[in-house]
């Protein structure tokens, strides 16, 4: 009998497949099918996006945030990427009963600040409490809804040539999580990047009106994001590995657990796709933004190579770069 | 990253690749034991740096990839006791046995850990005084020692709910018996860290009865650049050591008196290459009540192989992944067959991560 594993809810390969032959082939219907980050829809009042998050990180404090900020930041950012302004968000919490009142307390100030420098409001919200074992501590879910202000953003407008732009480096977030799990015990001092990057993409869209598409680069990292792009365009995307950020903290830790830090989430990055004449304006605009100072060009839009993301590496060779398959785990040597 | 970014310069590997162009005259065929090698080749792209002449074949090295069916058919017996933690490596997790994985066993309620290291295993037993903690012993010289430790120390330290399964293995009488076979190619490029443990001595033999090229390399770009630029100079064939940061001739003493502290050698089943004579480590009988196979003698049929898969005919460096029926097809990391498509470090997985004929990149 087939069976749910971790690996269904790794934003890999196993979690599209499922997605695909289950939810929205049942679920079926012309905004599910376009599968962005949030869904948006007409009104009388404008272009309105939605979006939806649940959130079940362990530990559920961790260093640079916890639960109730990335609850936050996720959502909001899943907004921000589809060219909308943030605007409210609902909050539903599973708590597990015995769950110390001074840690709800504290994520709930969390959430309140969290939401305070996103200047987004939490207008709705439900609380439950399951029995010990029926949850992990706590799980927060929040959906968002904004007004969107930059239309035009898709896949489809992206031409060869275009440049590829990260807000800053990877990984930080995936490894200051495992740093934290038990059994997995190592020193190190990186934060989780997570934040809220509304503030950094409205200033972004302001600079240029040719950005094609931009996106969250969580779980599966950059490249199954990248990957998702070049499969949705038809175009390859072709990468420079000099010049993508990883800090030393990062790369140590992929060095010594054996990861990819082109695989590890982000939950403070955003992944631009723009007009080649105005990547510059871009990078500038979002150098000068809270949470953009490590943007970098790291590669580009490619006629050739269709559908596939590749590299030049380092060291001067040439590779294909897959989208994750299966949960990144730690090897044996 | 300081003592990483030298090795990765792309001025001296292109420096390096040109000597090696400068002397080759004809084919050579080397054989990279190690999975990190074979990981490293692909992730640098150094398949395209090196000349066409030089043909790298993968070899045998890489311990989730040559362990057999049998095994993981023991553990996941051994995961559906009662009262039982298994703790593993996680690359372990989603190699095929005959009929399930870990990985299927944990999402039905087997209580399965991924672990970094036998002292974490070690901490979940004494945290959990009331259940039987396994921890699955699989790796080369490189790993053993760490765990033959973490015995040492249960035993000290009193801690009755720990034992490990056991099917560590040594990779000097593999190559022996690859060699004794006829492998054809030139020389090996011999892992480094085992070798940094082992020392050379007992590849000698490799060079002085089998008169294959050897050399001991460490695992960056620049490391395999220079020890194929050896190899295709030595004369006559020795064994010689490129990785001097890390091995020495006479290996690592202490961590070999660790190992033989708590194992005898034994004979051991190579998935795809058979029984290897003495190629395997077992648990000393002082130490039997460490040994999870003595404690829960797990019953188990006799194991099923996929007739079609050819992981065997891949680590044994006859055929490359491409020329396997399964390959991209049946066998896929998602829906792996055989454990070279699973562990991170083996060939059939490099091949699908990282060859993408189109982009030129050959394999």
């Amino acid at each position: 009998m087939d069976k749910i594993t971790m690996a269904h809810g790794s934003g890999g390969k196993d979690m599209h497949e499922l997605i695909n032959s289950l939810m929205i082939k049942e679920l079926d219907n012309g905004i599910l099918r376009r599968r962005s980050d949030s869904a948006a829809f007409k009104t009388g009042a404008g272009e309105i996006a939605f979006t939806t998050d649940s959130y079940v990180v362990t530990p559920i404090i961790f260093p640079g945030g916890d639960i109730g900020s990335l609850a936050v930041h996720g959502t909001v950012n899943d907004l921000s990427v589809c060219g909308a302004r943030p605007l409210y968000l609902s909050l539903a919490l599973v708590i597990e009963e015995g769950l110390d009142r001074k840690v709800l307390e504290r994520i709930v100030a969390s959430i309140k600040n969290a939401a305070k420098k996103a200047g987004v409001q939490v207008i709705a919200g439900d609380t439950k409490v399951v029995g010990r074992g029926a949850c992990d501590k706590i799980y927060i879910n929040t959906s968002g809804i904004g007004r969107v202000f930059y239309r035009g953003l898709s896949v489809r407008s992206i031409r060869p040539q275009d440049a590829v732009i990260v807000s800053g480096g990877l990984g930080e977030h995936a490894v200051s999580v495992l740093s934290k799990r038990e059994g997995i015990n190592f020193g190190t001092e990186v934060l989780s990047d997570s934040a809220p990057l509304n503030g950094m993409i409205e200033k972004a869209l302001k600079a240029s009106r040719n950005i094609r598409f931009m996106r969250d680069p969580t779980r599966g990292g950059l490249a199954t994001t990248l990957n998702e792009i070049a499969g949705g365009s038809g175009f390859g995307i072709a990468l420079e590995e000099k010049d993508i950020p990883v800090s030393e903290g990062v790369r140590g830790a992929c060095e010594l657990l054996g990861f990819d830090p082109l695989y590890l989430a982000c939950e403070g990055r955003a992944l631009f796709i723009t007009a080649p004449g105005d990547a510059d304006k871009v990078l500038r605009a979002l150098k000068s933004a809270n949470f953009g100072r490590g943007a970098r060009i790291i590669g580009k839009v490619t006629s050739g190579h269709k559908g596939k993301v590749y590299m030049r590496t380092n060291s001067g060779g040439l590779r294909l770069v897959d989208m994750l398959s299966g949960e990144q785990l730690p090897r044996i040597c | 990253m300081k003592y990483v970014d030298e090795f990765r310069n792309r001025r001296l590997i292109a420096k390096e690749a040109s000597l090696i162009e400068a002397v080759v005259d004809r084919r050579w065929r080397f054989m990279e034991v190690c999975g990190t090698h074979t990981m490293s080749i692909f992730k640098f792209g150094l398949r395209q740096i090196l000349p066409d002449d030089i043909e790298l074949l993968s070899g045998p090295g890489c311990p989730v990839c040559v362990t057999p069916n049998s095994y993981l058919d023991k553990a996941i017996a051994i995961a559906g006791e009662k009262n039982v933690i298994v703790t593993t490596f996680g690359d372990m997790l989603r190699v095929p046995g005959s009929r399930s994985t870990l990985e299927i066993q944990k999402a039905s309620g087997c209580d399965i850990r991924i672990v970094y290291s036998t002292t974490d295993a070690l901490g979940i037993a004494e945290k959990n005084p009331a259940k039987e903690i396994v921890f699955l012993g699989v790796g080369f010289e490189t790993t053993t020692p760490t765990v033959a430790q973490s015995i040492i120390m249960a035993k000290k330290a009193g801690i009755r709910n720990y034992s490990v399964l056991s099917a560590h293995k040594t990779m000097p009488e593999a190559l022996e018996s690859l060699a004794d076979s006829g492998l054809n190619v030139d020389g090996f490029i011999l892992p480094g860290h085992v070798s940094a443990i082992t020392g050379i001595g007992p590849y000698r033999s490799l060079a002085g009865i089998h008169h294959k090229r050897c050399v001991v390399a460490g695992f960056e770009p620049l490391d395999i650049l220079q020890s194929i630029a050896i190899l295709v100079r030595q004369k006559p064939p020795k064994v010689e050591i490129q990785y001097k940061r890390i091995a020495s001739a006479g290996g690592n003493r202490r961590a070999r008196a660790c190992i033989y502290r708590v194992f005898d050698k034994c004979d051991s089943v190579w998935r795809g290459i058979g029984n290897v004579a003495d190629s395997g480590l077992k648990i000393k009988r002082a130490y039997s009540d460490f040994d999870a196979e003595a404690r829960f003698r797990p019953k188990v049929s006799p194991p099923k192989e996929n007739r079609s898969c050819r992981c065997g005919d891949v680590l044994k460096g006859l055929i490359s992944p491409r020329e396997c029926r399964l390959f991209a097809k049946a066998c896929t990391p998602e829906h792996p067959v055989g454990a070279c498509m699973v562990s991170g470090e083996g060939a059939c997985a490099a091949y699908y991560r990282y060859g993408n004929r189109s982009l030129g990149v050959k394999v």
